[in-house]
């Protein structure tokens, strides 16, 4: 069953194409990474599939699913605490129940392994425990689709773990992610499927064990960059 | 004319002069809010009005504000607006001046605001009004407030302005006692009086200050 279907899409920012015509199916429950290097066009991708960014052509079908989304800055709300954070949607936009929604915002503080933080307030957390939180938040919306822009961007690479591990945990939820990310490693290991972009366009595309194999030159030296 | 006397003379000014302090905060904190999205608005035609006016409230005396908003109707539209109108004037002279400024300290503050914000929000599904409120502004409320605090402080002491239309408020009552009894007493009175206002106002900004200080 398909929870996305990005067909022909174009995207320029003044006159600089950055998008061509880039098309992408995403099923249910899959994961999918997008690597590339700087300005392949992998975040504003996301950020014209989240609708962030007006398209110039081509066409976004959610096929009535929902959508999440995670920030490399993780742009938490300063001035609401851990808990709120993660509720204030569920409760005020989606008007779920009170009482439910605080329940399962506890079971997900417990899901990220920070129980103890729900008072907290985000400036008191390490940038990891921040990135941990907005997936809580956007967990909580229950959405069919996740989507990342590398989230691990602005961290240490001690944090980077605490948050790649978290994401690896929610392969058993089943919710379709798609992750734009540097950490090739970690695209390997998580992912059904991998796009490789370059220059606005996919180049390549396939299973981890095919990327791995591939003959492509600028993805072989991409993958060797690292 | 005892002390006392003196004291009791000036109280009755403070009140017109209270009463033009209160009315201004309330009607031009919000209209301030207003106005500032007019000066972000997109539409061009908006913002170029809304710039002008900013421009003129500035650089522009508030004494000459208040003379062209008390004559203003007559002068250019022969209506007499009759002596009951003078309060208003005063007003509605302090709250679109103070707007003014106010919508410039808000647009900083907005402005100031990381889009990450606004696009988290959005993508949680909050509509315009409830980003802004439930998410933005509680946020620059906190980064502007010193500023704020700083314009309410300096509109206690130019309410004395309103002397330009011959209201009795305190500093003008001062004036006339201080001529009368050929002594600088009843002045410094008043200089108490601004300045115990002054304290109470900078004390209460600074609570909410504190009350905003359990983030960052």
């Amino acid at each position: 069953m398909k929870v996305l279907e990005i067909k022909n899409l174009s995207k320029s920012f003044d006159n600089i194409e950055v998008l061509k015509s880039v098309s992408v199916e995403v099923s249910k429950g899959e994961v999918i990474s997008i690597i590339g290097p700087s300005g392949s066009g992998k975040s504003t991708l996301l950020r014209c599939a989240t609708s962030l960014e007006d398209i110039d052509n081509g066409s976004i079908d959610f096929k009535s699913s929902s959508f999440g989304m995670v920030f490399q800055h993780f742009n938490l709300f300063s001035h609401w605490n851990v808990l709120k954070n993660i509720t204030d949607a569920p409760i005020h936009v989606q008007k779920r129940n009170k009482d439910e929604v605080l329940l399962e915002g506890r079971m997900l503080l417990k899901r990220i392994g920070l129980s103890d933080k729900e008072s907290a307030y985000p400036f008191q957390l390490s940038g990891g425990q921040k990135q941990r939180v907005a997936i809580a938040r956007a967990l909580a919306m229950k959405p069919d689709i996740l989507f990342f822009d590398e989230p691990t961007s602005a961290l240490d690479p001690e944090l980077t773990k605490e948050v790649l591990n978290v994401i690896k945990s929610l392969k058993e939820l089943n919710i379709a992610m798609v992750i734009v990310t540097h950490e090739i490693g970690f695209a390997m290991e998580i992912s059904d499927r991998i796009i490789f972009m370059e220059n606005g366009k996919i180049q390549v595309e396939g299973t981890p064990a095919y990327i791995r194999s591939s003959e492509n030159e600028r993805l072989k030296s991409f993958i060797n960059s690292f | 004319m005892s002390f006392s006397q003196i004291i009791l003379e000036l109280l009755k000014g403070f009140g017109v002069t209270i009463n033009i302090f209160f009315i201004t905060v309330v009607f031009s904190l919000p209209l301030g809010l207003l106005i500032s999205f007019g000066r972000m608005s997109s539409n061009n035609f908006i913002k170029a009005i809304i710039r002008a006016y900013i421009s003129i409230m500035r650089g522009t005396p508030l004494m000459l504000q208040l003379i062209v908003v008390y004559f203003g109707p007559y002068y250019l539209f022969r209506v007499q607006m009759g002596t009951s109108y003078r309060m208003t004037a005063i007003y509605l002279a302090f709250i679109i001046n103070y707007a003014a400024y106010f919508a410039e300290i808000y647009r900083s503050g907005i402005q100031s605001m990381d889009r990450g914000q606004y696009e988290a929000a959005q993508l949680l599904g909050y509509g315009r009004a409830s980003s802004f409120f439930r998410i933005i502004l509680p946020q620059v409320i906190k980064r502007i407030l010193p500023s704020i605090t700083n314009e309410v402080i300096t509109l206690v002491k130019d309410t004395a302005f309103a002397f330009t239309l011959s209201v009795m408020e305190m500093f003008t009552m001062a004036k006339a006692i201080a001529a009368r009894e050929t002594s600088l007493v009843p002045l410094f009175i008043a200089g108490a009086f601004y300045y115990i206002f002054n304290y109470a106002v900078a004390f209460i900004f600074e609570y909410f200050e504190k009350k905003m200080n359990y983030y960052k």
